[in-house]
């Protein structure tokens, strides 16, 4: 019984040495074999394909609700106008105002898309986020950042928008030396990063917590012993739980993404100062 | 010589850990405050709420760079 009571401490660092033991999951679960052209540039596997499915869903949606619009509008066209209503209330109109309507479709489109993608990390049969492999969230933080910067340059000018970013108003002249490093620095390379960093990081996160809350209710349901079995009901109801936790976290991440997104924008195109 | 207890594992645990306690009490000033002035102007909520979520963003970048880390430094 110590043992068992020492094991259940540490279980996560037990290794599954003839595979009948406990596995705590690793990163290796985001990188599955190839299922399609293997061995090809094209090669594609289980995370890519998700992506490649759900891109396509979100297309089919889009188009079927706005294809054949009516005045009033019915069916499938109320989802899609609910769609990009959400987004055009509580990002667009509360962040950009008078501005809104030139980024509504880069805004609106970048939100679903990701909420798309996050939200297969809990679908039946896909199980895994695609924004949890960095190659998406850093392309549209990476298409988010020229947009921002190339819009601020077209609103206040580039040397008016350098300026007004590196060199903030009121500062005595000595302290640029150490200002605008730092500036430079936060704007121009953190911001990108924390976006990428910040969406992969939760849904990372999320799915090794699920990994584990699972394997470890299958791990103590068949291959524990005595009552160490009933372990496995607290274990899979963690798991219940942060399912959906996970649907609240891809809803949020994807908000937040735009939402800063948005944020960044506002701040290079305002005429300030 | 027995051994009583033992205990196997990663050190990146820790440093998670010590990660989580500055964002942890930050976002729990930050909602509270928020929710503060919602009780106190709940026709401000708007505004209040996309700012909360603007700081929360901020604040928990740090906690997940944390959890990023211990991946990365291994």
């Amino acid at each position: 019984m110590q043992t068992v009571g020492v094991n259940l401490l540490a279980f996560a660092g037990i290794t599954a040495s003839d595979g009948s033991g406990f596995e705590p999951p690793s990163i290796a679960e985001f990188f599955p074999g190839p299922i399609l052209f293997a061995g090809t540039p094209y090669e594609l596997n289980r995370v890519n394909a998700i992506g490649l499915f759900m891109t396509l869903v979100l297309s089919v949606f889009f188009v079927a609700a706005f294809s054949n619009m009516r005045f009033v509008p019915r069916g499938i066209q109320n989802l899609g106008e609910m769609a990009v209503d959400l987004v055009q209330v509580n990002i667009i109109d509360e962040v950009l105002g008078h501005k809104g309507p030139r980024y509504a479709v880069y805004l609106t489109s970048m939100f679903w898309l990701l909420f798309a993608f996050n939200i297969t990390g809990i679908l039946p049969l896909m199980h895994v986020s695609v924004t949890s492999v960095i190659g998406l969230p850093l392309l549209l933080a990476m298409v988010s950042w020229v947009i921002f910067n190339v819009e601020g340059i077209r609103a206040n000018g580039l040397g008016h928008y350098l300026k007004t970013n590196l060199f903030p108003p009121g500062v005595p002249a000595p302290i640029y030396l150490l200002v605008t490093p730092i500036e430079f620095i936060s704007t121009f390379i953190l911001r990108p990063v924390t976006l990428t960093i910040r969406l992969l990081a939760n849904m990372i996160s999320g799915h090794l917590l699920l990994v584990l809350f699972f394997t470890a209710t299958s791990y103590f349901l068949f291959d524990s012993h005595g009552i160490m079995k009933l372990v496995a009901a607290p274990a899979w109801l963690m798991g219940f739980a942060f399912t959906l936790f996970e649907v609240l976290v891809a809803f949020l991440q994807a908000y937040i993404f735009t939402l800063l997104t948005a944020v960044y924008i506002d701040g290079a195109t305002s005429a300030e100062h | 010589m027995q051994i009583l207890a033992e205990i196997n594992g990663n050190l990146n645990a820790i440093g998670y850990g010590l990660a989580a306690i500055g964002p942890g009490i930050g976002i729990g000033v930050l909602v509270g405050k928020a929710l503060e002035g919602i009780a106190r102007q709940p026709e401000a909520t708007g505004v209040l709420r996309t700012n909360m979520f603007l700081g929360i963003a901020f604040t928990e970048a740090l906690a997940l760079i944390g959890l990023v880390a211990g991946f990365l430094f291994t």
